[in-house]
This record gives structure tokens, C-alpha cells and sequence, in this order.
């Protein structure tokens, strides 16, 4: 698709971090099937590390490949730094988006901070 | 690999002896059709010959044809131009909810400029209720226009019904016919319409050639103001090429319309059934017998059109959808939600549309390569 970018296409074709996670640590889900766009993350955390992470997303190209990319950016981090990645950073990642495409990468961010506060909230309950 | 052209609706790619015809127009015969001198005279007769053939297709008069650049030009042209000439017997006009852009956008226009505008809703098969017009109809209506089929869902509409009543109610009836002309037998006598649009790109011909059929003596006001071509209804110089393939692309077609018509029936309803026993979750949308002789649409649940696309493309298969990702407004068809499809159905719409040179073997690779795609995509979705 001649708007996409390659780094955009190669997500697309070959997301990374597919799947659920049955027992997850935490669980975000966003966006609205209604607008076209849902995404469910889910993380496991070790310490205060994402130690595993798994989405599912219902929506075009762009939304695929943000879920891959916001998945690879967000394994390995700390929770302070995945709630620290923006939209900009991840279209950037991906090589820019088209403009009317940016709001995907919004989604794939508040998905994956959405997963992070779930955990928060689920920690301090059993508190 | 294969490369199938399923997106007729969009373009079609014009016949070899179109593109014979035209070339002259760009070469030998480059001139002015309006000029006195002899450079002028192979190009003014082939606009001629060209409108000749036009008129014979769809069964007018040659000077009931007036050339525009696209059929959302003659969309604009009829609603604005028949609009704005009968204004004074009334400012009300009436057009269907799943009108193409450049008839739903031209209304809106008008109603800027103070005309009142009604949108007749449509059944669940995208059909207009004959009744409905009749009902809509009041003493200031000037106007009624609705497309005689549907690009996006492929229904055919009862214009011939509707254009009894329109004439009984003394209100001119435009239809955008671009859709059908060179696809199914048109007929304006039969029709019963005042004006209909069409355009050289959707039956073979080249694009930047279409045409508005205008009834001897129904009031139009010209869209375009300039020179004096096309009778003082469209000025500018002709794109003479353009014409002339547009003109051969109707002679074609009214040789081949019935051969056409057969064969892509044939195809549409092989593929429809196939698609329905193939996948899960899936239906068909638009009316299944009422329907452009070459269209599939159909929508997909739990997964969303553009990446369908996407695959599909990678696949080297060409297609369309009415999801909002595929719109730049981002908002889902206006067609899928005026049949009562919620949101998240219309969003996993595909429209495939065939075309004349299309085989048995295109739609079985499309076939082989779409399921798994579906697979793939509902793998991955959260609603699967």
C-alpha cells in the first residue's frame, strides 16, 4: 500500500506478540469496534519489568503494525518507561505514519498504559 | 503471480480498440474542433460521431448528449444546472440516502443556496420505495434523483416505477446511471427519465470522458460559462481524445452488452455462492438478484476491511471496502449504514467487481486466497 511505510508493512505482515495471556498480571483494552479500531493488551510483570506481553487488535493496517511495534518498544522496559512511550515515538518507529493514521498510534500507547494502570490498580487492592 | 482486477467500480481498463480509436486524436487530428480552418474539421466530426454513438446507446437524441469531464461532473451539472433553471417553480428536491458523493454533496450545495432537500431511506437491500418518492413529493419539488444502481452494494433501483410517479407529479427525474450505462441495457425512453449521468471509465472507455443525457426541452442551466461549445451548455475545448474512446467504448458496448451481461452474472452469483459456504460469519450485502451483473459485496465480522486489502494486495487482487479506515474521513460508509448495518459490521466490508475479461480461474485464485486471510486477521482480533 503506497501510504504505508516498509517498517509499517513488515509489522503488518509479520506482527510481533499476537495472542492473550490467560493469566495476566494486566489487561488494557481500548478503542471502540464502533470507530473501527480495538485493541487488548495484555502484560505479565517480574519486578517492575514487563517481562511478557501479548495484544490482540481488530482494525487496518496502521493498527496491526502499532500493536507489533508498541509490544516490541514495551517488552524489556520498566513500567515508568512503557508509560513514558508516546505516539510520536512509535510513528517515528515506524518510519511516520499517514496523518489521517496517527490516531492508531494513539491507541496502541494508551492500550499498552491502560495494561500498566490495570496492574497498578490490581497491585495496590492487595495491598 | 496472478494479478486479478477486482475494482471495476473504481476504473475499468479500457478496450484495446478504444485506445485505436483515440490515438489519432493525440497525434494527426490534434485540433481544435471549434476552429474554422481544416485542422479543426477530423476532430469536430469525430465529436460528432462520438455523440452519435452515445445517444444510440442509452436511446436518445445526439443533441440531448452533453459532454462533461467525469460523471461527477454531469452529477453536478444536473443537480445544480436543472435545479438552479426551474427555480422559480420550486426549491425542493428529493435524492435517495445512498447517493454518490457527488450528488449527496452537490444537494448539500444547494441547500446552502437555499434549496430544501429530502433523503428518501432505503430497505435493508439499499432498495428506494417507489411510494416513498410519491409520499416525499410536494407542490415545490423540482426535483428527484436516484441512481439507477448502487457502486457499493451493487442494487439496481426501480427508476421505471419512480419515474411513473415523477411524471404524473410533474417533477423532472435525474438518475446517475454511471454505474450501469455499458454494464446492463439503459434505455432513457424506458427509463422515463428527464436526465441521466454517465462516464466513459466505467464501461471500457478512457477516464476524463463522460456524458449528461438532458430531454429535449426540459431547462438546465450550464455549470461551466465560456465558448459556445456543446450547445452553450459546457464551454470549454473538448478533450477530443477522450470523446472519441468514450463514443467507441458505447459503440462496443452496445455489440457486446448482452454477452457481458451473461458472463458476469455468471461469475457474480459462482462467487457468491462459494464465498457464503466458504466462510463463516459473512453476508452478502445489497440485493441478491437486483444487483451490476460483475458485483460481490460483502461483509466479513470480527475483522476490519483495510488490512483485508492490504493481504489481498500483497496477494497481487484488487479490491475495495466501505470500512471508515479505508475512508480519508474516517468515517464507515454512509451506504452500509443507510441499510441498517451497525458500525462494527460495515467496518469488515469488501466490494469486488468484476470485470468484461475476468475468468472462472480469477475468482477461484481470489477464492484460494481469502479465507486464509480471513484467518489470519480474525487470529488476531479480540472479537473473534
Amino acid at each position: 500500500m503506497a501510504m504505508y511505510s516498509e517498517k509499517v508493512m513488515e509489522h503488518f505482515q509479520n506482527p510481533h506478540n499476537v495472542g492473550v495471556i490467560e493469566d495476566a498480571d494486566g489487561v488494557g483494552e481500548v478503542g471502540n469496534p464502533i470507530c473501527g479500531d480495538l485493541m487488548t493488551f495484555y502484560i505479565k510483570v517480574n519486578g517492575d519489568v514487563i517481562s511478557e506481553l501479548k495484544f490482540q487488535t481488530f482494525g487496518c493496517g496502521a493498527a496491526i503494525a502499532v500493536s507489533s511495534i508498541v509490544s516490541e518498544m514495551a517488552i524489556g522496559k520498566t513500567l515508568d518507561e512503557a508509560l513514558k512511550i508516546s505516539k510520536e515515538v512509535v510513528a517515528e518507529e515506524l518510519g511516520g505514519l499517514p496523518a489521517q493514521k496517527m490516531h492508531c498510534s494513539n491507541l496502541g500507547t494508551d492500550a499498552l498504559h491502560e495494561a500498566i494502570n490495570d496492574y497498578l490498580k490490581k497491585q495496590s487492592k492487595k495491598k | 503471480m496472478r494479478k486479478v482486477y477486482f475494482d471495476n467500480v473504481a476504473t475499468t481498463q479500457p478496450d484495446e480498440r478504444v485506445l485505436t480509436a483515440m490515438n489519432p486524436y493525440f497525434r494527426e487530428h490534434f485540433g481544435n474542433p471549434s476552429s474554422l480552418h481544416s485542422f479543426g474539421e477530423a476532430p469536430k466530426k469525430a465529436v460528432d460521431e462520438a455523440r452519435t454513438k452515445v445517444a444510440e446507446l442509452i436511446g436518445a437524441g445526439p443533441e440531448e448528449i452533453i459532454f462533461t469531464a467525469s460523471g461527477t461532473e454531469a452529477n453536478n451539472f444536473a443537480l445544480k444546472g436543472i435545479s438552479h433553471a426551474n427555480r422559480e417553480k420550486g426549491k425542493h428536491i428529493v435524492i435517495s440516502e445512498i447517493e454518490h458523493f457527488s450528488v449527496f454533496h452537490s444537494a448539500r450545495t444547494l441547500e446552502k443556496w437555499g434549496f430544501e432537500v429530502t433523503h428518501l431511506s432505503v430497505d435493508q437491500y439499499g432498495l428506494v420505495d417507489p411510494h416513498d418518492v410519491e409520499e416525499a413529493i410536494r407542490p415545490e419539488t423540482i426535483l428527484v434523483s436516484v441512481m439507477h444502481a448502487n457502486n457499493e452494494i451493487g442494487t439496481i433501483q426501480p427508476i421505471e416505477e419512480i419515474s411513473k410517479i415523477t411524471k404524473e407529479k410533474g417533477v423532472l427525474l435525474h438518475t446517475d446511471a454511471v454505474a450501469t450505462v455499458g454494464n446492463i441495457p439503459v434505455d432513457v425512453g424506458k427509463l422515463g427519465v428527464d436526465s441521466l449521468s454517465l462516464a466513459g471509465n466505467q464501461f471500457y472507455g478512457p477516464k476524463g470522458a463522460g456524458a449528461l443525457y438532458v430531454r429535449k426541452g426540459v431547462r438546465i442551466s450550464p455549470l461551466i460559462d465560456g465558448g459556445i461549445q456543446e450547445g452553450g451548455k459546457r464551454a470549454g475545448t473538448e478533450e477530443v481524445p477522450a470523446i472519441v474512446g468514450l463514443g467507441k467504448a458505447a459503440e462496443i458496448a452496445g455489440e457486446e452488452l448482452s454477452s457481458r451481461g451473461r458472463h458476469l452474472e455468471e461469475l457474480r452469483d459462482y462467487f457468491i455462492d462459494r464465498l457464503l459456504q466458504e466462510i463463516e460469519h459473512i453476508k452478502l450485502t445489497g440485493h441478491p438478484q437486483k444487483r451490476l451483473p460483475g458485483h460481490v459485496s460483502i461483509v466479513i465480522r470480527f475483522i476490519e476491511g483495510e488490512s483485508m486489502l492490504m493481504f489481498l494486495n500483497i496477494k497481487g487482487i484488487a479490491a475495495s471496502s466501505g470500512s471508515a479506515c479505508t475512508s480519508r474521513a474516517l468515517k464507515a460508509s454512509h451506504v452500509l449504514t443507510s441499510i441498517g448495518l451497525p458500525h462494527e459490521i460495515a467496518h469488515g466490508s469488501l466490494v469486488f467487481s468484476m470485470g468484461a475479461k475476468d475468468t472462472k480461474e480469477d475468482v477461484d485464485y481470489v477464492l484460494e486466497e481469502l479465507p486464509p486471510i480471513v484467518k489470519r486477521l480474525r487470529d488476531m482480533s479480540p472479537l473473534y
